[in-house]
């Protein structure tokens, strides 16, 4: 997390390293670090840490944060039972517009998450083109559910678990798979027994990425799931109604939020993220 | 070479930090330096002086409701007042409110309720007292035809009725409590929308069966809805205040677009609308 820290580089360029780094790069990474952390910074400054344990404490924002890590790793199970398929087939198999698939399904990522609702919801809503038969047939409606909180956020997650598994595939050795099929392995075995295996940290970096993203999903949550304490009031709904009327309180549910994500992304970072 | 280029980056450094300090100011949303605030804001009309032909844009902030009226009188304004420009934002009067005493360059701020308008002059945003210049009040919004059959507040509590109401912290949904309160009806929602056109959006798109709106979003949303009086609503009607802010950086041109709200012509436009008069 500090600025001087660098993933693995040789001790000998560390020690020297600092006073080479030419002026014209060190002021602008400094003044962009500045600019991401001052934000962060100033939710620290302003919380209201008198009154915080009182805002804590209050059942509402257990409520919301119980249903937002349910709900986010929810998301990430179906983004892994889908996604992972998915990355394979765009990696490993060759069809006629994969480059076409390829952005299709990466479109959330660019997506503003509120269109994402918009479009959840003329799909899957009560009177959408699926969701008119899913009512009809199994009299299950989707809008205004924790289901449908799970949907709007694998909705936005998925794409970052298919593209870091998608990019592992790819820089995989295919030659283990290749073996194991000339050896009476079925091509499902040998991705369940080898491909899986060779991939588990480029799998594991994707999940924690997709459920990051799910936690602080928003747009699309609200647009298509709504907003109801206990059912599909996530902790960013949470905090932005908060902030309306009480931006204590929005506040100190921001900083569970922040304390939430960081202490995710620094714990599973160094275990399951090592990039060098 | 070396001293030049230290000396060089010493004055980036300072306007970075000059820039830092900015960004630190409105993440900290400062109440507390006006001087500041409306010195990083007055781009448009610090600096023209003031001539009694109107020109410039007029920013107006204005509660999500207002929208096809304001708009309308907004066309009228620059039409009468050539070289104007009137610029709306709209949206949930708690967050314009919030962004005017962030620091905002607005004009003027029209709200849904006293309260949400309180929160700008609590913090003195506002230059001279708010008037109140309509009122809104609520009506059940249902789906075309009406295929439930909704006629009361009550009518709302039937299982297979999915509702959605405004959250309690927007004005829309402090009136509906009000409401419901009034008519001692116990309504468990499907959703606690985070602004009326929220709400109304979820009965157009056929999601949900039933929302209690303001009568001008019924009216606006013409046959995608149908409205349903009630009479409770008259328990929860809204005064609407307007008012010039302090820190208007068009105050000559805000003031005569207030004055055409007001007019006969304004309430025109906005009876026409649905709303009533005070």
């Amino acid at each position: 997390m500090s600025p001087g820290s660098r993933a693995g580089g040789p001790p000998r360029t560390r020690t020297g390293g600092a006073r080479v780094v030419p002026l014209p790069l060190l002021l602008p990474a400094l003044m962009g670090l500045a600019f991401l952390l001052v934000p962060l910074l100033a939710l620290l400054v302003r919380t209201p840490w008198s009154s915080l344990p009182d805002q804590l404490t209050s059942p509402g924002v257990w409520e919301a944060l119980r249903l937002s890590l349910i709900c986010a790793t929810a998301a990430t199970a179906l983004s892994l039972v889908l996604g992972v398929p998915l990355a394979w087939l765009l990696a490993r198999t060759e069809f006629p517009g994969r480059g076409l698939v390829r952005a299709l399904v990466t479109l959330p990522l660019v997506l503003p998450p509120v269109v994402g609702g918009v479009a959840l919801l003329l799909a899957l809503g009560r009177n959408g083109v699926v969701g008119r038969w899913l009512d009809a047939w199994f009299g299950i409606t989707l809008p205004f559910t924790t289901a449908g909180v799970v949907l709007a956020e694998t909705f936005v997650a998925m794409p970052f678990l298919v593209i870091s598994v998608e990019g592992t595939l790819r820089a995989a050795d295919r030659r283990y798979e290749e073996a194991a099929t000339t050896l009476g392995a079925s091509r499902f075995t040998a991705f369940r027994r080898v491909t899986l295996p060779l991939i588990a940290p480029g799998v594991a970096a994707g999940a924690v990425l997709a459920w990051a993203r799910a936690l602080g999903e928003f747009g699309a949550t609200i647009t298509f799931a709504g907003n109801f304490p206990g059912r599909t009031q996530t902790m960013p709904l949470a905090v932005y109604l908060a902030l309306q009327n009480d931006p204590a309180a929005a506040i100190a549910l921001s900083l569970v939020l922040l304390a939430v994500s960081i202490a995710v992304l620094a714990g599973l970072r160094d275990r399951w993220m090592r990039t060098t | 070479m070396t001293t030049r280029t230290a000396r060089r980056a010493l004055r980036i450094a300072a306007a970075g930090a000059g820039a830092m300090a900015l960004l630190t100011l409105s993440a900290c949303s400062a109440s507390s330096s006006p001087s500041s605030s409306s010195s990083s804001s007055g781009d448009t009309a610090a600096d023209t002086p003031v001539a009694p032909k109107l020109s410039g844009t007029v920013t107006v902030f204005a509660a999500a409701s207002l929208k096809e009226s304001f708009a309308k009188l907004g066309d009228r304004f620059e039409r009468r007042h050539p070289g104007t420009e009137v610029t709306f934002s709209f949206g949930g009067s708690d967050s314009l409110a919030a962004g005017i005493t962030n620091g905002a360059p607005a004009d003027v701020f029209a709200a849904a309720s006293p309260k949400t308008m309180s929160l700008v002059t609590d913090e003195e945003g506002t230059a001279g007292k708010p008037v109140t210049f309509v009122r809104n009040q609520l009506e059940i919004a249902t789906l075309p035809g009406n295929p439930d059959g909704i006629a009361s507040l009550k009518d709302l509590t039937e299982s297979g009725v999915k509702v959605v109401l405004c959250d309690k912290e927007v004005p829309c949904g402090a009136a509906a409590q009000k409401a419901l309160a009034a008519a001692k009806v116990d309504l468990e929602p499907v959703s606690y929308e985070q602004d009326v056109k929220g709400a109304l959006t979820k009965v157009e798109l056929k999601e949900a069966d039933a929302a209690l709106v303001y009568r001008t979003d019924v009216r606006a949303a013409g046959d995608k809805v149908d409205g349903v009086d009630f009479p409770e609503s008259a328990d929860a009607v809204n005064d609407y205040p307007i008012a010039l802010l302090k820190d208007a950086p068009n105050s000559t041109a805000a003031k005569a677009f207030i004055e055409l709200v007001r007019s006969a012509e304004g309430r025109e436009v906005l009876t026409g609308a649905g709303f009533l008069t005070p």
